[in-house]
């Protein structure tokens, strides 16, 4: 029958200190809960490492995509009279062009983690599903940030300044970006059971998103009904924000096509941009979160 | 429980679970003292899955509760997950890492003292025998290598409590009888209490205690030699020259109930070895074989269920048909 235990165990370490539950006990449990989200947060470093050549070839589209396309491109807006600086215009699309892909690998790998079953390796350890999500995430902006700096360090091809405080504000704008959709992959991915639903859901999602930014063409120069729905597409404040930063810092004249969004007039400045950013990242968090906690 | 023994491993009580109109799991009662070995049994379907989630908080249960180590499951969830280890029928590891970096994302999700861990990485690696391949991702690993290294994982954060759900299926004899030989040493060294699911009849056989779940409720609990008791009375096979009569013979002058198989007749008896020359000598029809089969687990499982237990073992299990009765 049972085992009587008598006194044993007496190498088990104690995991939790048997204290008064307390300020100490609350911070061990922050504590604990960093340790997990950085350590969610590095596997997904580690994948990165291990992939390099994946990284290397998903990096040659943005820049065929700028050098090639951009300068053909380029040529036929802008005539042949003027100095092309469509590189420039396409330059911040671009980039975030090439966050996009990677951030959007990382939120949707949560779709194969369920499938290979790590995910519940995860879900029942001792730590907060929200933790588990913010660290994945994280993971998701830093790899994908890491290979903007590749198409960053080109900036010079396309006429943008090697500054520090300009490549400082691009990078903390591109974390930001990629955070967002890394959050949006996430979100969709934990709505999801199956990963064909998934790749469906994002295609017929991802395409309007990225042509109405206004990445390639100003919203300024769209129809009215074009210009309206790319008022609601978040990327067209990530697109432009980092347009307006770039153009802070470029001196001389530049083409009539770098127009800024106007919301019926007003000019939308650059903190205005990351900050409706920033917001939809958060209520993307929460809404992920959420359905994250309710997941079996 | 004898006092002074810690909380109970396991305590459940009313447990049930709708999905929808379906009532996968109807009120279940379960008590599984520490360091215990606890056999979850039942066909494919009979709530089992279900059961396990809940008990290991996957799950919240529609009703009734559950308490793991002395802690509810609804309450106290975090501190029911870092005194549990699960090991699943389906990998769970991440086959892009190696086997030191899965021990060490677990280590870190269940913030082990840092100190000390290095030392207990060794050591659950040396008792599986991944030593050497500790540097090794893991999807170059074959499929017992890689149930040693879950093996090894569950119980890295020294859980009172490890789940094992099907742990041996789809492996090689060798390989079940050596992943048995680290769990009797794990139990021993670290009175870890040990709940799971099998389909083996011999697994089954060295639990201390088994349950059998059947269309969502416990059907039996005991101890295997309990179970058998409850089926009671032996099996004796008899191959005769004419099973008609045989079975005329049976009923009326011994009063037992005979049924066909295909290999003859089947008729229980108290004492099957003592049943036997009396039979023989007053049948009337010639014996031409006489078996006499003791109850085993599976009969116990027949009984309960209607099914063998092997009858449906997971299709990983290689021969899901069975054996043929």
């Amino acid at each position: 029958m049972s085992h009587a235990t008598t006194g044993r165990g007496t190498d088990r370490s104690p995991s939790v200190p048997a204290g008064p539950a307390g300020p100490g006990r609350r911070s061990r449990r922050l504590t604990a809960e960093l340790r997990a989200g950085r350590m969610v947060w590095r596997r997904e470093m580690m994948h990165f490492w291990r992939d390099l050549p994946r990284v290397a070839s998903a990096l040659a589209q943005p820049l065929l995509f700028l050098y090639i396309l951009g300068i053909g491109l380029g040529r036929l807006v802008a005539g042949s009279h003027t100095s092309d600086d469509y590189l420039l215009f396409l330059f911040p699309g671009v980039l975030v062009m090439t966050v996009q892909q990677p951030a959007i690998a990382v939120g949707a790998s949560i779709v194969w983690d369920r499938e290979s079953g790590f995910l519940r390796e995860m879900l029942v350890a001792p730590v907060g599903r929200i933790t588990l999500l913010l660290g994945k995430c994280l993971g998701g902006a830093t790899v994908a940030t890491c290979q903007a700096l590749v198409v960053l360090a080109s900036a010079g091809l396309a006429g943008v300044p090697y500054r520090v405080d300009l490549f400082a504000a691009l990078l903390a704008e591109l974390l930001l970006v990629s955070l967002s959709l890394t959050v949006l992959a996430a979100a969709l991915a934990v709505s999801v059971r199956r990963v064909q639903t998934f790749n469906v859901a994002l295609s017929v999602l991802l395409l309007p998103l990225t042509f109405l930014s206004g990445m390639m063409f100003p919203v300024s120069a769209m129809p009215d009904w074009m210009a309206a729905l790319s008022l609601i597409d978040p990327l067209t404040y990530a697109v432009d924000g980092m347009r307006q930063t770039v153009m802070t810092f470029h001196h001389g004249p530049l083409s009539d096509y770098f127009d800024r969004v106007t919301w019926g007039g007003w000019q939308v400045t650059a903190a205005a941009e990351f900050t409706l950013v920033a917001v939809a990242t958060l209520v993307g968090v929460v809404v992920a979160g959420r359905r994250f906690s309710r997941a079996e | 429980m004898p006092a002074g023994s810690g909380p109970t491993a396991i305590h459940a009580r009313g447990v049930t679970k709708t999905y929808g109109h379906v009532r996968a799991v109807r009120g279940i009662d379960l008590t599984v003292a520490q360091g215990e070995t606890f056999g979850f049994l039942g066909p494919n379907g009979a709530g089992k899955s279900t059961t396990i989630a809940m008990l290991c908080t996957l799950a919240t249960p529609t009703a009734g509760h559950i308490e793991i180590a002395g802690h509810d499951t609804r309450r106290e969830p975090h501190e029911v997950r870092r005194a549990i280890g699960l090991v699943f029928q389906e990998t769970t590891l991440d086959g892009d890492l190696t086997a030191a970096e899965n021990l060490r994302f677990h280590a870190d999700l269940y913030d082990m003292p840092t100190a000390s861990l290095p030392a207990r990485v060794d050591a659950m690696l040396g008792l599986v025998g991944l030593t050497e391949r500790r540097g090794s991702l893991v999807r170059t690993f074959s499929g017992g290598m890689r149930r040693r290294l879950e093996i090894a994982r569950g119980l890295l954060h020294r859980p009172r409590l490890l789940f094992l759900d099907e742990p041996t299926i789809g492996l090689d004899p060798q390989t079940r009888a050596h992943l048995w030989t680290y769990l009797s040493e794990i139990r021993a060294r670290e009175d870890t209490t040990i709940f799971l699911t099998t389909h083996y009849l011999e697994e089954a056989e060295t639990c201390d205690r088994i349950a059998i779940i059947d269309g969502g409720r416990i059907v039996a609990q005991g101890t295997p030699a309990e179970l058998k008791s409850v089926v009671g009375a032996d099996r004796i096979e008899l191959r005769t020259e004419d099973d008609t009569a045989a079975a005329q013979a049976l009923r009326t002058r011994f009063g037992l109930e005979a049924t066909a198989f295909p290999g003859g007749l089947r008729v229980r008896a108290e004492d099957g070895a003592r049943a036997v020359p009396a039979l023989c000598a007053g049948l009337g029809v010639l014996v031409q074989e006489v078996t006499v089969i003791r109850p085993t687990l599976d009969d116990v499982f027949l009984h309960h269920t209607g099914r063998g237990l092997r009858d449906d073992a997971p299709p990983r299990g290689g021969d899901g048909a069975g054996d043929p009765r």
